[in-house]
């Protein structure tokens, strides 16, 4: 529509892409580079030999265990958070009365509830339930903490579906359950993704809630095994970088062949 | 709340019997109760518990034992509390500060359908694919005095090779790293949501001769409002919460110069296994954010629960 380009705009988007590009090609350079070349030229350089030893230092060291582990995580969180949230966002909208009012104002004061304030209660009800150093511990805390931006998310989707496809609902008769599954579901696909992907990442960069509730490797996340790996390998720095990059290769594989979605569904997040 | 658990589901089947008009039956509370009920126990009953520990003395082993007022007293007079205060909130408006100018410039840009925005926005978006975690010793290693970044382009940094060794370049270092981090979410945000705003908006204006500048001022910015508020809300819990970027980036130092509140109530607790102080810090950080969120969800009008779509 703009008739004239905008350079100066262009002029600080290329500054922008500056300071974002140097610290990720530092990064990917680093992590191809051996040892020796890293020392004596720093992380912004040429690269003038590459090796995958350092991606093997960081295979051998558990990481892939820790990737399954997160990714484990990061599923049964999504899940368990649709299962709850939507059922709320549903009799949110539809509900009648005080109390659902009350249930939404509930979650609406959760969204700035910071997890790091809670934690020393938390680790004493997940310890008691028995889940301290299994998965569970981080499952449970991390669903629980995302279902306010999720009640938020989901019943503003749910709100935007017009009156006239509920009466067509009532015509046919339909029970609140039935509604729920043809008619609210489906229409509020937008809102679900966002959701599942912003809980997904949630999940994905959870680090406290793994490094009080777990403590052996068998649940450790990949946060954490960063953590650890840099007080292993703090002075094989090629080595945490590759690390750094492996930690965030399930998501680089979903951004290449799902961008769309991922970045329609992180959009979401803010409503309208 | 209570009450909300007890109630039994509303079920109006009678609506249905009767010939017209037709009803809908609407969902009962019992549709929120499990949901309700998992939040209670994981994220306020927590909040419950914090307030009570805070009374106590507790070493994580034996029995809480009551103490009064004790940790409150110690807490008021901690000269590591004020300092963790102050700076937990430089580190907050510093963070909105940087973050949200960027962000909102940046999103107004890449919503443009020019084709370089598309390209350029999607390369924008790459450090999210990065966990805190990650980034944050990414970022170590960049800013290392003897092998990284400043110690090839020294003057970038003004003149020095170590920007973690001082308060102020710790501090300042916590602000880019987390920018670096977050403009591209924020930055998105905006996108969609200028991406929104109705077009024959911008036509009436140009009608009316206003420039570029005028239409961002009088047009782009009021019309991102709630947009502006939603991301300002992430940006302060995000910022209570900053805790593994400071653990994994400066941990606190240079000594404890960048200490913020949720660091501190952290290394209290599970450090020195005081979690009764601790959790007097916790309840501390538990009202900054409660007044944050009230604040925030008022501007918003969120409590409202209108529909999003009415305002267009």
């Amino acid at each position: 529509m703009r008739t004239r380009p905008n350079y100066a705009a262009g002029a600080a988007a290329f500054v922008w892409l500056l300071i974002i590009g140097i610290p990720l090609y530092a990064l990917v350079n680093t992590a191809v580079q051996p040892q020796t070349t890293y020392t004596d030229k720093g992380p912004v350089s040429l690269p003038s030999a590459v090796t995958a030893d350092n991606f093997r230092t960081v295979l051998d060291s558990g990481f892939p265990q820790y990737i399954w582990n997160t990714l484990v995580v990061a599923a049964s969180t999504v899940a368990i958070v649709l299962a709850l949230a939507i059922p709320v966002s549903y009799a949110v909208v539809r509900g009648r009365g005080w109390i659902t009012k009350g249930v939404f104002r509930l979650f609406l004061l959760g969204l700035a509830i910071p997890s790091q304030a809670v934690i020393i209660p938390l680790f004493l009800i997940v310890n008691n339930l028995g889940f301290y150093d299994t998965l569970w511990g981080i499952v449970l805390p991390t669903a629980a903490f995302a279902l306010p931006v999720s009640v938020l998310v989901l019943s503003g989707g749910m709100r935007d579906i017009s009156s006239e496809l509920y009466e067509a609902m009532a015509l046919d008769g339909a029970s609140p359950a039935r509604t729920l599954v043809k008619l609210v579901v489906p229409m509020s696909r937008s809102a679900i993704a966002t959701t599942s992907v912003f809980t997904a990442l949630q999940a994905w960069n959870g680090f406290l809630f793994p490094l009080i509730m777990t403590q052996s490797e068998d649940t450790k996340l990949v946060t954490l095994g960063l953590y650890n790996f840099v007080s292993e390998y703090g002075a094989n720095v090629p080595a945490l970088l590759a690390a750094v990059l492996m930690s965030a290769l399930p998501i680089l594989v979903v951004y290449l062949f799902a961008r769309r979605a991922l970045v329609a569904g992180l959009m979401g997040a803010g409503g309208k | 709340m209570v009450s909300a658990t007890t109630s039994r589901p509303v079920s109006k089947t009678r609506a249905r019997d009767r010939a017209a008009p037709p009803t809908l039956e609407r969902p009962g509370v019992a549709w929120a109760i499990p949901g309700l009920l998992f939040f209670l126990v994981f994220a306020v009953a927590p909040m419950v518990g914090v307030l009570y520990l805070s009374f106590t003395h507790w070493d994580g082993l034996s029995t809480p034992r009551f103490t009064g007022t004790e940790n409150w007293s110690r807490f008021f007079s901690d000269s590591q509390v004020g300092q963790s205060t102050l700076v937990t909130g430089i580190l907050l408006v510093g963070n909105i500060a940087v973050q949200a100018p960027i962000s909102i410039l940046l999103g107004v840009w890449s919503a443009g359908h020019q084709r370089n925005r598309a390209v350029l926005s999607a390369v924008f978006f790459l450090p999210l694919l990065l966990s805190t975690a990650a980034t944050a010793v990414m970022w170590r290693q960049l800013l290392d005095p003897n092998f990284g970044i400043p110690s090839t382009f020294g003057r970038l940094f003004g003149g020095t090779t170590d920007p973690l060794g001082t308060q102020q370049g710790a501090i300042a270092c916590l602000v880019l790293v987390t920018s670096w981090q977050f403009i591209p979410f924020h930055s998105l945000l905006y996108q969609g949501a200028a991406r929104a705003i109705p077009h024959t908006l911008y036509q009436a204006a140009a009608i009316d001769g206003a420039g570029r500048v005028r239409q961002f001022f009088h047009i782009t910015l009021p019309q991102l409002r709630n947009t502006i508020i939603t991301s300002t809300t992430f940006m302060v819990v995000g910022g209570l919460t900053a805790f593994d970027i400071v653990l994994l980036l400066t941990n606190g130092g240079p000594g404890t110069d960048t200490s913020i509140l949720p660091f501190s109530m952290y290394q209290t607790a599970f450090r020195t296994y005081d979690y009764g102080y601790a959790s007097a810090i916790a309840a501390f950080l538990l009202l900054l954010a409660t007044c944050a969120s009230v604040l925030l969800t008022k501007l918003s009008g969120y409590d409202k629960m209108t529909s999003t779509l009415e305002g267009l």
